[in-house]
């Protein structure tokens, strides 16, 4: 029995650190909305991130000295709802060891979590929260990835303008962060541009009945509707929109329509405009990573469904840590972000580079939005880039009636 | 001006399919003093019905409304004696209990097999313009529909045999047992009745707006204003609350900042409950 006992001795003993130099996972935590309001959105962004990861794995992980580490995620469902996100990133800091993590898909769900992960040192990349306000409160381990909020109806603005230089505006925005941040912007480039904001409400993100903010809209004698949140109420506030003929010449909505699941709405999709991240016809030449195009085949025979920006923002937030990673040389956290810092790369999915004071520090500063239009090709609903037009697949369908 | 009154016009027909709703709940609570807290799942259910039978068997939107008013009674009964029955004569937190585990089910069912993510069926009807403002024809449709409903429900509790049990048992069920009403099969049918007639409004919105498994608790919620506006036990009532309400948003959502009409709407619910415990319209009645 003693040299039993002892055997096992021996071999826990050389067994132990063998075990530890195999070792090689690194660990990253993130919450996803398998249910909820934001579960399509949601569900977009991290599939883009699992297609970085199975990448990144199947070529035999990262590439760190003589060490490579394949990556590990670790996923909770926080139910669309931002009580719950605290305590699960709580949970994938101290119970599942994560080393690094991935937002949760919004503005507000991604500020809530930030709380915990700059408590705790961990760099959090931000993929789908554009809200700028976040990354003015001193934190330090924050990276967002995509445009921030102020600019995401810059470019609605700029090619209605181009348009119609004195058109009559109505913003109609969700009551949540990130549309409000927008909101407050939007309102300021739209009155620098002459055009004037003749209708400015927020309504309730759980809004079902847009009835009476559309006969406001058509009261105010508008002539183009600027505004939207996320998907479940973008996408009725188009239906409606459209249902009540409002007789609008333009329609720029956040995030719903850029959604695949948009064409769903058939008529009411058309003519419909969205500021984009990412459009599948962009041609930027990467630094690393893969091309466009090459990134919409792999995510194509993956999940069988074209990507929208969200899957490229998820993917992006991947081949980014990567990166700095490999330019660090090291997975300890300061060492990472100073990496991060410092860079000022482009990808497939554009120009990343963030504000490294500490006024400002994870702000996204270089990546620029595209604005896309639902248009009719071959009888079937497709999105065109149509501004700027440097970037235009199409021109600009205007008016829509 | 004109938008005021488009808005009002729209309110009104919205606002009827909310009392069809709340109908569902309020007979319910009248016959057996039962909150049934599945009734925002029986809306969902309602419009998932309608999504699938378009969907997988291609019926007619409209064509599914009979369908749904069947199966949602027999759904109904079905529920009745699976999670009410034992529950009637116990104390209100039971049955508050006991349909809102069911909720839960139902949801989460919904939730796994379905997802959360937003369904839209479209509806195609001619709709009428007047001035700049546009009632779709889906709403009026809607409204139509609710008040035949709401004819044939009035028909049915007040000029047959069945109905004037559900009636009898609901103002006195000891006295409606000795007169031989076999009491138990009435609480049953009226429970089936009240799934059916949130099914029936579930499908309704379904034509009008897209809809998530999720979408039930806005319009449960809107039901318990409806209701404490129209009276508890007071199908009439309900539906002339349902059309105040509709009236109320529509009209606040007008003279002031949309957001507002969320606070407008439990400010109302919480003075009617205050001032009028039995409902505005159940105070006219009397």
């Amino acid at each position: 029995m003693r040299k039993l006992c002892l055997l096992a001795a021996i071999a826990a003993f050389f067994a132990g650190p063998a075990a530890a130099a195999g070792d090689q996972t690194l660990t990253i935590g993130m919450t996803l909305s398998q249910t909820g309001s934001l579960n399509i959105d949601s569900l977009a962004q991290v599939r883009g991130s699992e297609l970085w990861r199975d990448q990144v794995n199947d070529a035999g992980g990262i590439k760190v000295g003589d060490q490579r580490y394949k990556i590990r995620f670790v996923t909770y469902d926080d139910q669309s709802q931002g009580g719950r996100v605290q305590q699960l990133y709580t949970r994938l800091i101290v119970q599942d060891k994560a080393q690094f993590l991935f937002g949760p898909y919004s503005s507000g769900l991604s500020a809530t979590a930030a709380v915990i992960t700059e408590q705790y040192g961990r760099p959090m990349l931000i993929a789908g929260g554009a809200e700028p306000k976040t990354y003015t409160l001193g934190n330090k381990y924050l990276v967002q990835v995509i445009t921030s909020a102020d600019h995401y109806l810059t470019g609605a603005i700029d090619a209605l303008a181009s348009k119609n230089a004195h058109a009559k505006v109505a913003l109609v925005y969700s009551d949540d962060p990130f549309s409000k941040a927008v909101a407050i912007a939007a309102r300021e480039h739209a009155k620098k541009s002459g055009l004037s904001i003749v209708l400015d409400e927020s309504y309730a993100p759980a809004t079902t009945d847009f009835s009476p903010i559309i006969n406001k809209i058509i009261s105010s004698s508008a002539e183009a509707l600027l505004g939207g949140g996320h998907y479940t109420d973008g996408a009725t506030l188009a239906r409606q929109v459209h249902d009540q003929k409002a007789d609008l010449k333009f329609v720029s909505l956040l995030v719903a329509p850029d959604s695949p699941e948009f064409a769903s709405l058939g008529p009411a999709a058309f003519g419909v405009t969205v500021p984009s991240q990412w459009e599948i016809q962009a041609t930027y030449k990467p630094q690393f990573g893969p091309t466009g195009a090459e990134f919409v085949k792999a995510f194509q025979d993956k999940f069988k469904v074209p990507p929208d920006y969200h899957s490229a923002s998820g993917y992006q937030a991947g081949i980014i840590l990567q990166h700095a990673i490999e330019q660090a040389q090291s997975i300890d956290a300061d060492k990472v972000v100073a990496a991060l810092n410092a860079m000022d790369v482009t990808t497939f999915f554009g120009r990343f580079k963030i504000a490294a004071d500490a006024a400002h520090h994870g702000l996204q500063i270089a990546h620029e939005m595209v604005l896309a239009q639902w248009q009719k090709k071959n009888g079937q609903l497709e999105r065109e880039v149509v501004w700027p037009t440097s970037a235009q697949t199409a021109g600009l369908l205007y008016p829509l009636h | 001006m004109l938008g005021i009154v488009a808005a009002i016009i729209d309110g009104v027909l919205i606002g009827s399919v909310y009392g069809l709703a709340a109908m569902g709940l309020t007979l319910i609570w009248g016959v057996m003093n039962v909150v049934n807290l599945t009734h925002g799942a029986a809306i969902v259910a309602g419009m998932f019905a309608l999504y699938l039978l378009t969907a997988a068997i291609g019926l007619p939107p409209y064509a599914t409304l009979p369908v749904i008013l069947v199966g949602g009674f027999l759904v109904g009964v079905a529920l009745y004696w699976i999670a009410v029955h034992r529950m009637v004569d116990r104390a209100h937190l039971m049955s508050l209990l006991s349909t809102f585990a069911v909720n839960l089910v139902v949801i989460g069912l919904g939730t796994a097999v379905l997802g959360t993510g937003l369904f839209n069926v479209p509806v195609t009807l001619p709709s009428v313009t007047w001035q700049r403002y546009t009632f779709s024809g889906t709403h009026i449709l809607a409204a139509a529909l609710t008040a035949l409903i709401a004819g044939l429900l009035y028909l049915f509790l007040y000029r047959t045999r069945p109905g004037k049990a559900v009636r009898a048992v609901a103002n006195n069920r000891e006295a409606a047992e000795l007169c031989g009403i076999p009491t138990t099969r009435v609480l049953s049918f009226a429970f089936g009745l009240g799934v059916a007639l949130a099914g029936a409004a579930g499908m309704l919105i379904a034509t009008m707006f897209p809809f998530t498994v999720l979408s039930g608790d806005a319009y449960q919620l809107k039901s318990f204003v409806v209701t404490a506006l129209g009276g508890l036990g007071n199908p009439a009532g309900a539906l002339l609350g349902g059309v105040a309400l509709g009236l109320i948003e529509g009209f606040a959502a007008q003279v002031m900042p949309v957001s507002w009409t969320l606070v407008i709407e439990f400010v109302l619910f919480v003075a009617v409950l205050l001032l009028f415990p039995r409902g505005v319209f159940a105070l006219r009645r009397a």
